[in-house]
């Protein structure tokens, strides 16, 4: 393990340099969140990932964004383990029918200023299963949305745009 | 091949006595299916349900159980004599957990919002202290209804869906799907696709392990290898990206063959890739296996015995680490896997540190056959076209987590009638609740990610 640690310690950060925050997201957040809430979270937002019902295909991209490339957390946002602990939800899949109730609840739970964005299709308008009875639809039937985020998944890179916006927006 | 009561239940009795494997039971309205595996192959029956009733196989065969359970919320169909009559996949009634008896015992219940960036679904511990007395799982928080959203759907639109049926197994399902509509309509997919297919296989094989092998890791608490096991699957992601354009490869595989050929410095990007994982994976495994501290935690925890492999047919490296020989790439088998040298591991010992070894030697295997792949790809096109033509048809896919079953019945207007997915899970899960079984609580991530069962694909 010793020649494992020293040879990473010599090469250089497999971290990549951060993207710019995408300017779409930017826009659709400008219009709804408070400026007051902005100012009392500072730069930094605890983020708490629910599954509503995906296919575990954006869960995958979103632990990526934990992985040492993408590397979260250097930007102040961390994923947090409660709603209790969280700023954000981030949201994914169709709403479930048998989800629903847990979505409400981990909102409920969740203490305000709080945001909510809808990652991938599915989360926002139901995406291929929105015919589907045991779909409720896109993550807005179920709670107010202040983000989507596009993708089927969306890569990282389309998630860190998107958080970074986020941030941004929340800071100005 | 439809058949009378008399043999759907001596199937039953066959499925108990283990000369056969359950490889999948499912219905529709009207009818119940059912496919074994037996020392001469693969075979379905089906029964006609007079008044959507049928004699139950879970009664004499525990592992049908819950399958019988969601066929009866999805289809209405009666099982008689199913010992388990609570519903599964549909929440719309209260739900009743089975009684644990004992002095002093506690429930924790966990779920269906998990602490991690994971699936949802329900965990009901009961607990002598730390110990795990009993774990009883409840599923289906997923449940997104496919299967009704694929009767009939257009081929493309279907094709799609079964992609989404658990997105870290996008490609096994894609192929499963496509290879099921092949039998069903004397399709034929080129050469080139054929090979095409298993390299995004493989590849996808290798992210999960890669991926995996680290979060068992991290959830022991050794976060270094997570970190470089995590590089490596972020590698082999991007490579993916560059060969076939998207990073799961999602709808890459279609009916007939794969939507694009290899980009052009595919091969070069594949061979670069191979030879990152040669030189990078075995000092990881190294770090591992020769630190006793991550060892103490995954050795001789959440045993899982060869008997209950052998009983619920286990497949993946959860039926390979408990002795179960069993990868559909060799049986039944399908192409190219037959001109390809692989080995399939199995070892007996059945704990997290054997699920573990299994993967660490599958990652091995599938960049040897990554690289005989791009030895011998044939050239020529890479799609047939699919004609409208009326059948059905049946695949067994080896994904990254296990065997999985697609049957399909095709209209003669091209569109599906009928499709059924049934996700490795399905006997995996169950196993899983026997594995902790006196295995301490604080232990139970670890068992869970050993496991790596999947909701989406398990709720449908």
């Amino acid at each position: 393990m010793r020649t494992l640690l020293l040879k990473r310690l010599v090469q250089g950060p497999l971290t990549e340099p951060a993207p710019a925050p995408d300017a779409a997201a930017l826009a659709e957040l400008a219009a709804r969140v408070e400026r007051a809430a902005r100012r009392r979270l500072g730069r930094s937002l605890s983020i708490r990932e629910v599954d509503a019902g995906s296919c575990n295909g954006c869960e995958l991209e979103i632990h990526a964004l934990s992985n040492v490339v993408y590397d979260l957390e250097r930007f102040g946002l961390r994923f947090v383990a409660s709603p209790r602990h969280a700023d954000v939800l981030l949201v994914t899949g169709p709403v479930t029918r048998n989800m629903r109730e847990a979505l409400e609840r981990t909102y409920a739970a969740t203490p305000d200023p709080k945001w909510v964005v809808a990652v991938g299709d599915c989360a926002r308008d139901g995406g291929i299963f929105a015919p589907s009875p045991a779909c409720v639809g896109g993550v807005s039937r179920v709670v107010a949305v202040d983000l989507h985020i596009a993708g089927c998944p969306p890569t990282p890179q389309a998630l860190l745009k998107g958080l970074l916006a986020l941030l941004e927006d929340a800071c100005r | 091949m439809i058949v009378e009561h008399n043999a759907w239940q001596q199937a039953a009795v066959r499925l108990a006595a283990r000369e056969a494997a359950l490889v999948a039971l499912w219905g529709e309205p009207g009818h119940a299916h059912m496919a074994l595996l037996e020392d001469t192959g693969m075979r379905t029956l089906s029964i006609a349900c007079d008044n959507g009733r049928y004699p139950s196989v879970g009664r004499l065969h525990a592992p049908a159980i819950r399958l019988e359970r969601a066929m009866r919320d999805l289809h209405g169909l009666e099982p008689e004599g199913l010992p388990d009559t609570r519903q599964w996949l549909r929440h719309d009634e209260p739900y009743r957990f089975l009684p644990a008896e004992g002095e002093s015992l506690h429930q924790i219940p966990v779920g269906p919002v998990h602490a991690g960036i994971i699936e949802p679904g329900h965990f009901r511990f009961t607990a002598n202290g730390e110990t795990v007395v009993r774990l009883e799982e409840r599923l289906g928080y997923v449940h997104k209804g496919t299967e009704q959203l694929m009767a009939g759907a257009p081929l493309e639109h279907a094709a799609r869906l079964a992609g989404r049926v658990s997105g870290d197994s996008t490609v096994a399902y894609a192929l499963a799907f496509a290879r099921a509509v092949e039998a069903a309509s004397s399709l034929e997919a080129p050469p080139r696709a054929v090979w095409l297919r298993a390299l995004m296989a493989e590849l996808e094989r290798l992210a999960n392990h890669c991926g995996d092998i680290g979060a068992v890791c991290n959830d022991a608490a050794f976060v270094m290898l997570h970190a470089q096991f995590g590089w490596l699957r972020e590698q082999v992601l991007r490579s993916a990206a560059q060969c076939f354009g998207h990073r799961l490869m999602m709808d890459c595989i279609v009916p007939g063959g794969v939507r694009s050929d290899l980009a052009a410095d595919g091969p070069h990007a594949l061979r670069v890739l191979a030879a990152l994982v040669r030189s990078r994976f075995p000092e990881l495994v190294d770090v591992y296996d020769n630190t006793e501290s991550l060892k103490d935690r995954t050795v001789g925890t959440g045993i899982l015995t060869p008997a209950l492999a052998a009983q619920f047919a286990a497949g993946g490296y959860v039926g390979r680490a408990s002795g179960r020989a069993f990868d559909a790439r060799r049986t039944p088998g399908y192409a190219p896997y037959g001109e390809l040298k692989f080995d399939v591991p199995v070892v007996q010992a059945g704990d997290v540190n054997a699920r573990v070894w299994i993967r660490v030697r599958e990652v091995g295997q599938s960049v040897a056959l990554i690289e005989q792949l791009l030895a011998a790809l044939p050239a020529g096109p890479v799609c047939a076209q699919a004609r409208p033509r009326a059948g059905e048809g049946v695949a067994l896919v080896e994904g990254f987590r296990g065997d999985i079953f697609v049957w399909v019945r095709m209209g003669a207007d091209g569109r599906v009638e009928r499709c059924h997915l049934r996700d490795p899970s399905w006997f995996q899960w169950p196993l899983l609740e026997a594995a902790i079984e006196d295995n301490i609580v604080a232990d139970f991530p670890l068992c869970n990610k050993s496991f790596n069962c999947s909701y989406s694909g398990h709720d449908l």
